[in-house]
């Protein structure tokens, strides 16, 4: 196909017309990409402005008022409690989920990936990734389920083994709540990221395994000093991709204990649900909002800047 | 010869053993539970069910395939529109000259560091503005723009890798850009499009967040809100409850399972790149 605007000069030089015909022919050529600005332009990008024009705001759905609130709303994050509490829930969440699912993972996926047969590889990965595949609603029923005194699995199994008396309402206790929670995201998210770190140790080349046991190293060590130092990367986006997560959690308290009890276990989403849609307060919701965009925006920085600087090593 | 000394293995085997069963016991009572009547339920949380009949899941089943007929009509709609303008995206931004295109590869990938949850106060307002608040419609719109910076972002990363050949051979014989994408690149780029099928249709399956706050009608909503509602709605009839919670995990589990090597492909290609 020859293309007639291949010499940029020639439209200029040519009759009148072609200067418009060629701006034509320019904007033409963003078809491929417009149906997919327009989407994400708005609805992804353009509420995220929006949210900070209604965090400057006093709204009231129901009587559809709107006055200006200055930084209001923002001074209010700063003496809400309720703020405080979930952020160290939100911190809690991002501290363990970085233990079980970014170290421990990769001492699983090391664990795996050094068993003699590939099917056995393939089938512990498989296990332990199917709680993964299975909605937060579902996972976060059960364990709510799982929780519950008397007809609870947990509780059932603690009297089993003679440990009734550490038995308790582990969704009811404001001390517990927070952290059964923590502990159901980790059963249901460490098999996840032991797969990806599987992948990242079966790039590893062999020889460099071989080259260590020649020199009489241990499989600890040859985990310690190859398996831990060529995964580094990976292991740098998953504390980032983890910690983003945790900030950004809703489903898992949403169904198991709606934030509560006596906001114990509120995070920073299912308080910012709390605000806007239960106290109909738009414009502290925003504000909140703002906040976990400010934390969830850091984290995708640093995953940037990790990008960035993997390419150009 | 294995990567473990034998004495090792013995132990290591056992812990991999207690994990699998801490991992697979859970689902099991589950499942199990909605065979077991509700005061067995109750009395104890082990043991078999006396019987097996599917009283329960049939139960569920009525409860739930409203629900399930919303979930299967928002994925698979949803799954359409985000691979189709995912893979027309990414094939304009690797394929054809567009002026400024690092700059849209920046818009739309970065799209994929937003967080949903910011975006929720807003998006109510505009939803009812554009009169589809408490529709299907707003959950599959809005399951496309989020996921189409993520799954734009696979396809590229796969079609940036094919051969530049092929192109300037079709455009040799006179093959328009729209040709050369449907009849050459779309179909060398079918692995990736499973991988992204999959995982976008895991997605919308398991959604929460946006169908709990944009629908409220009951022959709107999707499953994962349908189940959370079930707890309140069923009282204490607890077996059909589990019956209905392992009816909605089951297909998905089984999707993995059927396939478990597109899936993990698209799992790591997001995250490896």
């Amino acid at each position: 196909m020859t293309d007639i605007h291949q010499d940029p000069g020639a439209a200029t030089r040519q009759e009148p017309g072609a200067t418009s015909r060629r701006v034509i022919q320019e904007f033409w050529r963003l078809r491929w990409v417009a149906v997919a600005v327009a989407l994400v332009g708005s609805f992804v990008y353009w509420p995220i402005i929006d949210n900070f024009r209604v965090s400057l705001t006093h709204q009231d759905i129901f009587t559809g008022e709107t006055s200006p609130a200055g930084l209001e709303n923002y001074l209010r994050l700063t003496e809400d409690p309720v703020i405080g509490l979930a952020l160290w829930n939100n911190l809690a969440y991002a501290v363990i989920s970085v233990l079980f699912q970014v170290f421990g993972a990769f001492l699983l996926a090391a664990i795996i990936e050094g068993l003699g047969s590939p099917r056995a590889r393939a089938f512990w990965r498989a296990v332990y990734f199917i709680p993964s595949a299975i909605s937060t609603t579902v996972t976060g029923l059960l364990f709510y389920f799982i929780y519950q005194p008397d007809m609870g699995l947990l509780d059932g199994i603690l009297k089993g083994l003679g440990l009734g008396y550490w038995s308790r309402v582990w969704l009811g206790n404001p001390d517990t709540a927070i952290y059964a929670i923590i502990a159901m995201s980790q059963w249901q998210g460490f098999g996840y990221a032991a797969l990806l770190f599987s992948v990242a140790i079966q790039k590893i080349p062999a020889e460099l395994y071989d080259a260590a046991r020649m020199d009489g190293a241990g499989a600890l060590r040859q985990i310690w000093s190859i398996t831990l130092p060529m995964t580094r990367e990976m292991t740098g986006m998953m504390v980032i991709i983890t910690v983003t997560g945790a900030f950004q959690v809703f489903n898992e308290v949403m169904v198991m204990t709606g934030g509560g009890p006596n906001n114990a276990s509120q995070v920073l989403g299912t308080w910012l649900y709390e605000q806007g849609f239960n106290q109909n307060d738009m414009g502290y919701a925003a504000a909140i909002g703002s906040l976990i965009f400010a934390v969830t925006m850091a984290c995708g920085l640093a995953q940037l800047w990790l990008n960035a600087r993997r390419r150009v090593t | 010869m294995s990567f473990w000394p034998a004495m090792a293995r013995a132990f290591l085997w056992a812990l991999l053993l207690s994990l699998g069963v801490l991992v697979i016991y859970p689902l099991l009572w589950m499942a199990l539970n909605g065979f077991r009547s509700n005061s067995q339920i109750f009395d104890t949380p082990f043991g078999l069910p006396d019987s097996w009949a599917l009283t329960h899941y049939a139960a569920a089943w009525e409860a739930t395939r409203g629900f399930l007929a919303a979930s299967l009509l928002v994925t698979l709609v949803s799954t359409v529109t985000t691979v189709a303008i995912s893979a027309w995206t990414a094939y304009g931004l690797t394929r054809t000259p567009m002026p400024g295109q690092p700059l849209f590869v920046a818009f739309i990938l970065g799209g994929m560091m937003l967080s949903p949850t910011v975006a929720l106060v807003p998006l109510v307002r505009m939803l009812q503005g554009l009169g589809i608040y408490d529709t299907q419609g707003a959950l599959i719109l809005l399951y496309t723009a989020f996921r189409v910076p993520f799954t734009t972002f696979l396809i590229r990363a796969y079609m940036l890798d094919l051969p530049r050949d092929l192109d300037e051979a079709a455009t040799m014989d006179g093959a328009s850009p729209g040709t050369i994408f449907r009849r050459i690149i779309l179909p060398l780029c079918s692995p990736i499009l499973i991988s992204c099928i999959v995982l976008h249709i895991l997605f919308a399956w398991n959604e929460y967040l946006f169908a709990m706050i944009f629908t409220n009608s009951p022959g709107v909503q999707t499953l994962p809100v349908g189940l959370s509602s079930m707890l309140s709605k069923q009282g204490t009839n607890f077996a059909t409850l589990f019956a209905a919670m392992t009816i909605s995990a089951l297909p998905i589990v089984i999707l993995f399972f059927l396939t478990q090597r597109y899936f993990i492909r698209g799992l790591t290609e997001g995250i490896g790149k």
